[in-house]
């Protein structure tokens, strides 16, 4: 990219030469310090015998963790559970707000408001639903559907606490998604929906065939981002389960904080990432943002100015 | 900044279409969409805002009667009683204290490291540019887990531990990558040839920037600040895993979890909820503009 600078261009910001990386070099500092320096500790923790050197100790103490298979089965299924959930509504948000309602600022508004509340909070709002005393408990019992008040969170009851915490996180984390489907349904010609519309297209078939193939680049980066958020789902299952449940993310704390056992913690966080970046990975592989390249996300991520256009074309 | 059609042109737009299309089934079909669009809308509107409603019920009702069932859809009597409950409760007050220092610490920290690399990705072109940006894109895909253990045990040897800075600097470390792209995204949203104008009139770089991108760009940099403390007051695993004796208030709710009676609880999931609403507020109209860039 830089390569192509024309010389008049090179000569106006000549004596300039330097100004751009004196300006990037604070921020380059502070990621190799705070970025780049943590990951490669996390890896030298989760990979450090009680003797001080290389060794697999602290992996096998987490596969031996009675709550392991648990946790990392409780994390995929809310992955699985969540992902497809959280689409739908957003995609749904994203239709209303393209539909160009009276008061579309509004209720753009009104969708985008759980992306300022805490994951925590998220939890204990959606735990006076879901509490044994809560509200979906009174209003089940008012219409006469239960006689006595159910226990949703209770251990016992595992599927209806997966569906409480599926319900909480998919309200919290939606509001991203549906902003960025938002921007990226902006960006398709008006023409095109058009077009289809004229020739007799239903909404299903405009979504199925213009909207969702031109919204390809906004979905990737979408579930790239959800997939990585819900890997690390934490204060959610901590506020509506307790102790009744427990994912990845909770058992690196409990091994931190409780057991003051940092390598074995280490070695939790180590595996989020790895997951993290398999899904990221295999995200860019099965959806290519452009045809012609497989890794159209990051570099269209990382050009704002041309990729609309070449969206629109 | 955004695409948004302008309605008029698509008025003439449907006056162009051909004649055919515009027969009265179909019209019918666009009145029954526009009320369906509308159902959907309202429906989406109160799956969002029920939940909120709700908190607040439990959290303005006189402490004794937060357990009552089945509950009241509206609540029988008001009071600030529950709310005070755990204002006065040991350590919230000084947690919220933490909580909004470290805020305020992040902000500065994140603006005056992220912003001069945000302007810096508007204005130059210049070689690696691309690396950076791809670079600081993909430091978002990662988990905040693996940077905060490792970085709990480099503060305890550099004697930061459980310290308002130490919580900050972490803070700062997730916020960083949204503050340059979104800085970046702000500073293009202005013209370099009005900058390059105050060159030419005598002004340093510098100081063509100060008088003229500076004022123009502030409500935008103002938006992104109000982000990352947003951003800082919400995080909570971080800053339970580098404090103990010290936590922020989402450090020491999520602590007291287990132990705390439900007035409690439900009134810091309130408290910790009520200035983040405020905040979404002052930066509504930033919305698609900050995030819906940035995502891409």
């Amino acid at each position: 990219m830089a390569a192509t600078d024309t010389p008049d261009r090179t000569r106006r910001l000549g004596h300039l030469g330097l100004a751009p990386y004196v300006l990037l070099l604070p921020s380059l500092v502070f990621l190799a310090v705070f970025f780049a320096r943590p990951m490669v500790d996390a890896f030298t923790l989760a990979f450090e015998d009680p003797s001080g050197g290389f060794g697999l100790e602290p992996i096998r103490q987490m596969m031996a963790d009675s709550r392991f298979g648990e946790a990392l089965r409780t994390t995929l299924i809310l992955l699985v559970a969540i992902v497809p959930v959280q689409f739908v509504l957003a995609m749904s948000m994203a239709l209303v707000i393209n539909a160009k309602l009276k008061g579309q600022s509004v209720w753009l508004y009104i969708y985008a408001i759980p992306l300022a509340v805490s994951e925590l909070a998220a939890g204990i709002i959606w735990l006076s639903i879901f509490t044994q005393r809560g509200w979906l408990n009174s209003w089940l019992i008012q219409t006469g559907l239960l006689e006595q008040p159910f226990d949703f969170l209770g251990y016992q009851n595992r599927g209806w606490l997966i569906a409480a915490i599926v319900l909480a996180e998919a309200w919290r984390a939606t509001s991203i998604i549906m902003i960025i489907l938002v921007a990226g349904l902006q960006s398709i010609p008006s023409d095109y929906l058009e077009a289809a519309e004229i020739y007799g297209a239903n909404l299903w078939k405009r979504i199925r065939y213009v909207i969702l193939p031109m919204l390809r680049p906004s979905l990737q980066v979408a579930l790239i981002l959800r997939t990585v958020l819900a890997l690390q789902v934490f204060a959610i299952v901590i506020a509506l389960a307790g102790a009744s449940m427990t994912v990845l993310s909770a058992e690196a704390y409990k091994w931190q904080v409780t057991y003051r056992g940092p390598n074995v913690a280490a070695a939790y966080a180590g595996l989020i990432l790895l997951l993290s970046s398999s899904a990221a990975a295999l995200f860019l592989w099965l959806l290519p943002a452009s045809p012609r390249s497989g890794r159209g996300a990051l570099n269209r991520a990382a050009r704002p100015e041309p990729e609309r256009e070449e969206v629109s074309r | 900044m955004t695409a948004t059609t302008d309605p008029a042109q698509g008025e003439a737009r449907a006056d162009e279409r051909p004649l055919q299309v515009r027969t009265p089934p179909r019209s019918r079909r666009h009145t029954l969409g526009r009320v369906g669009a509308y159902v959907a809308a309202t429906l989406l509107a109160l799956w969002v805002l029920v939940p909120l409603v709700l908190i607040t019920f439990v959290t303005f009702v006189p402490r004794e009667r937060v357990r009552d069932f089945p509950k009241t859809w509206w609540p029988q009597e008001w009071s600030a009683d529950t709310f005070l409950f755990f204002w006065n409760s040991a350590g919230v007050r000084p947690a919220l204290w933490n909580s909004i220092v470290i805020a305020l610490m992040t902000v500065l920290m994140a603006m005056a490291i992220g912003a001069p690399a945000g302007y810096a990705l508007a204005r130059f072109t210049f070689r690696g540019a691309n690396a950076y940006r791809i670079t600081v894109l993909s430091t978002r895909a990662f988990p905040i887990v693996i940077l905060s253990i490792p970085l709990a045990v480099t503060f305890l040897i550099w004697g930061i531990a459980d310290t308002r800075l130490a919580v900050a600097l972490m803070h700062t470390a997730l916020a960083l990558p949204f503050v340059v792209l979104i800085t970046s995204s702000i500073f293009l949203s202005v013209s370099k040839d009005l900058e390059e104008a105050a060159q030419t009139l005598g002004c340093t770089p510098f100081q063509a920037f100060l008088r003229v991108s500076l004022p123009l760009t502030l409500p935008g940099l103002t938006a992104a600040a109000i982000f990352t403390f947003v951003l800082s007051w919400n995080e909570v695993f971080a800053a339970s895993i580098l404090t103990l004796r010290n936590p922020t208030l989402p450090a020491l709710v999520l602590d007291a979890l287990t132990v705390s009676p439900l007035p409690f609880q439900f009134a810091a999931g309130f408290f910790l909820m009520a200035p983040s609403l405020i905040f979404l507020f002052l930066i509504r109209k930033y919305l698609l503009g900050l995030w819906g860039r940035v995502e891409r």
